[in-house]
């Protein structure tokens, strides 16, 4: 039994095979629909979510799975403060695979430690969200055709920002890829984030200005400045309009420009670049379906 | 200044001049029955001064774990008055509540039965990280 607690917690080829497998579901969704069937998903979600909840949940549908589960820590036994492990332990009897989203950091580990189903982190405060990554990872994919050699840019909140701490991890293992890293000084990537890239001599600068930047990078994944992040709500009103993409800005960009962000988002890219064909966001979203299937099978070891 | 020699015991030699008493808290000490001694600012030929902490008995607990509070430390265990092995500790794997996870996002800020856990990350710079969060440990 396996748990996808962190992008570490899968190999390249595993990563590698995951993506193959999402471009078999696209290409041939009839295969699959019956995958899952008589097979349980729980979602546990202590923390609002839109895309994340439904995307998994739309992905055991799709496999003729079925789906149970709480969307809010206030609807379950949480709210009464039972533990994660408790709260793990009575799922289980339940359900045959669990993915869990918690506001606190390492909540996932604590409840892989204590599942006798596999568990799939959804987000942990922020520290990981490993199927956000998973779900970048084949947008990449797919709009850039493959990960070698690419300048990936990463803006917005890098301090708070699980899918950036995923994204840095799962793309440093890919050979030639250098970062530039683009936040404000109060919101850079904690020194955690930049282990792998110093024992992995992978290049990266971190600057203040998205504008001098933007005309290297083969990919942009905007975040955004999250309130639920910061204690201080003075801080977060001072940071939260740091960065915002405009059409203007991105007349300095590459044609082949890939504009990707986790969402939701806020003001940080302007509307007005929705129809620009480099804003892949919401195929971003689409892929997160189809990459969450493919885990689903994988970690329950589907027949096809 | 004379202390008795012990018979069956183990004598924490080399402790830097005034950590003495922070290995005597680690330890928990002062829970013990048996004779216990802390001598301070010793002389030492290559230390200048140590502290040493001589123990009249053998404990159950994993003396590697005092390799997190300073790795030069010698650790002689006597049998019989005689000392019969002489080591450094090395620097622990994991240490599982000595330290505690200051990060207030940590899942163990919240759920308090949960074991503090630290993980030996890099051993050239002696740092462990909470396998919870991450987060650095502040010794």
């Amino acid at each position: 039994m396996r748990h996808i607690i962190s992008m570490a917690d899968l190999s390249v080829a595993e990563i590698d095979e995951l993506i193959t497998l999402s471009l078999s579901i696209i290409k041939s969704p009839e295969k699959y629909r019956e995958a899952c069937r008589h097979k349980k998903l729980a979602t546990l979600f202590f923390e609002p979510s839109t895309r994340t909840r439904l995307s998994f949940e739309a992905a055991m549908y799709e496999l003729g799975g079925q789906v149970l589960g709480v969307s809010e820590a206030s609807s379950s036994s949480a709210a009464k403060g039972e533990s994660v492990a408790d709260t793990i332990r009575t799922v289980c009897c339940y359900a045959d695979i669990i993915a869990m989203r918690h506001p606190k950091e390492g909540a996932p580990t604590v409840a892989a430690a204590h599942a006798s189903v596999p568990v799939i982190n959804a987000g942990d405060g922020g520290h990981n969200h490993p199927t956000q990554t998973l779900t970048d990872l084949l947008t990449i994919k797919l709009e850039k055709g493959g990960f070698e050699g690419l300048t990936v840019g990463l803006c917005g909140d890098l301090k708070f920002g699980r899918t950036v701490h995923s994204l840095v991890h799962a793309m440093c293992r890919y050979p030639g890829v250098r970062f530039v890293l683009i936040s404000p000084e109060e919101l850079k990537v904690p020194s955690y984030v930049k282990i792998p890239l110093k024992e992995g001599q992978v290049p990266y600068v971190q600057t203040t200005d998205l504008v001098s930047v933007l005309p290297e990078l083969d990919i942009l994944y905007m975040t955004r400045v999250q309130r639920e992040r910061f204690f201080n709500e003075d801080d977060y009103v001072r940071l939260k309009d740091s960065y915002i993409l405009t059409p203007e800005k991105l007349t300095r960009a590459k044609a082949d420009l890939a504009i990707m962000h986790p969402l939701p988002r806020v003001n940080e890219i302007s509307t007005a670049i929705d129809p620009d064909p480099r804003a892949c966001y919401f195929r971003q979203v689409l892929n997160g379906k189809f990459i969450r299937m493919a885990l689903i099978l994988k970690l329950l070891e589907a027949e096809i | 200044m004379n202390i008795d020699s012990i018979r069956n015991g183990i004598v924490i030699d080399h402790i830097k001049a005034g950590q003495g008493m922070k290995v005597y808290d680690f330890l928990d000490l002062g829970k013990l029955h048996c004779s216990v001694a802390i001598i301070q600012n010793a002389a030492s030929s290559k230390m200048g001064k140590k502290d040493i902490i001589k123990i009249d008995s053998n404990l159950d607990v994993d003396l590697n774990a005092l390799g997190y509070i300073d790795p030069s430390i010698t650790i002689n265990l006597i049998k019989d008055s005689q000392r019969v092995k002489k080591y450094h500790p090395e620097l622990p794997e994991t240490i599982t509540n000595i330290i505690r996870c200051k990060n207030p996002r940590c899942i163990t800020s919240t759920e308090q039965q949960l074991p503090h856990v630290f993980r030996l990350t890099d051993r050239v710079r002696d740092e462990y990280r909470c396998i919870y969060c991450e987060s650095k440990a502040n010794a």
